[in-house]
């Protein structure tokens, strides 16, 4: 059982390498720009770590603790995806595409 | 602007900023509930849910976080991989910080608190169009925080109640907001090159058994792939 004294350590130690990031361009660079690798660089950080997270996410899963890929007909979480994209490339909201996707995969473990 | 101009319409400055807000406050409520539904099934306290809206306000980090509870994963590497994927908060920092040029150190200290994707891009969209009010800015951000924090105590006194999250479908709440938020950050065909050949490194670590390591490695790589398909253009284009 986790320990609610290591998680607030945590959380705090979250808190700063979170808040770091946010805080320092807007002190920093309100005086002189980066260099411009740096901010082609950084310029697709967002878009890197969000695949990053989502594709494992969405084509492996966990059979007896090893994690194997699949991209059968079973493997809801993936076609449940292509409406939720759809929506998110049509509203481009937050709103749409995560309730979409939510209740498309309830209506299909309800159906099944 | 004045700040004569802007006391005196103060109230109405509140009230329009949090206005603005709706459009955030409608997807933070459905995705903080489904956060304390699921911190609490990781294990963590009402309190320590709840706190961790309050002091990290990160929604995909936080639901990252917890998932990274739940299966026994080191501090160590839950705040390096939060670090990794709050990084992009320092790119739209930067990208505000030419319109916040005039902003008090203090008042930059806590608009940054509250900086998301979601509040970026709102600000982002404004700041381009005109100079709106320092109230009505914080107003939008204190808004969208409050009513992530109010979604993730429901979600964590619900979560009590809930026994099995896979039927709401609350499992799935993080892949969701992950495809809305890659949308958002495709902005041409070099986006979505580097989303597909991360994605595809991602996988490939995670299967080679990398473990959470693999996020930080393929968003690193694919960054610097970026970074080398613009550089590259740029030679070619002189």
């Amino acid at each position: 059982m986790l320990d609610q004294n290591t998680i607030l350590l945590t959380m705090l130690g979250m808190l700063v390498v979170t808040y770091i990031p946010r805080v320092l361009p807007l002190w920093l660079f309100t005086s002189k720009p980066l260099p411009s690798l740096v901010i082609a660089w950084l310029r697709y950080v967002p878009v890197a770590v969000l695949a990053a997270l989502l594709l494992p996410a969405l084509v492996i899963t966990e059979n007896n603790a090893v994690q194997t890929l699949d991209v059968s007909f079973d493997n809801l979480f993936l076609w449940a995806a292509i409406p939720t994209f759809i929506v998110a490339w049509k509203t481009r909201s937050l709103f749409g595409p995560v309730i979409v996707g939510m209740v498309i995969v309830a209506a299909i473990r309800f159906i099944v | 602007m004045t700040s004569l101009e802007a006391n005196s319409s103060s109230r109405w400055t509140w009230l329009r900023g949090m206005a603005l807000a709706v459009p955030i406050v409608m997807g933070y409520i459905p995705i903080g509930f489904a956060y304390g539904v699921l911190a609490q099934q990781a294990g963590l306290s009402t309190r320590n849910t709840v706190l961790m809206s309050l002091l990290v306000y990160a929604g995909s980090a936080q639901l990252i976080a917890v998932g990274l509870f739940a299966i026994g994963v080191p501090a160590f590497s839950i705040i390096l991989t939060t670090f990794v994927v709050n990084l992009r908060h320092l790119l739209m920092s930067a990208a505000l910080s030419p319109y916040m040029r005039h902003w008090r150190k203090g008042e930059l200290a806590a608009f940054a608190y509250e900086l998301t994707d979601e509040s970026f891009a709102v600000h982002i969209a404004r700041f381009t169009e005109h100079t709106p009010p320092k109230g009505e800015v914080f107003a939008i951000n204190a808004t969208a925080q409050l009513s992530w924090i109010f979604g993730s105590w429901v979600g964590a006194v619900a979560g009590q109640l809930i026994g099995d999250v896979k039927p709401l479908a609350l499992d799935y709440t993080l892949p969701a907001m992950f495809i809305a938020l890659l949308v958002m950050q495709i902005k041409d065909r070099r986006h979505s090159v580097v989303a597909a050949a991360t994605g595809l490194l991602a996988v490939a670590l995670t299967l080679g058994g990398l473990g959470h390591w693999s996020v930080i490695v393929a968003t690193l790589t694919g960054a610097t792939l970026g970074m080398a398909l613009e550089m590259r253009k740029l030679e070619i284009a002189d």
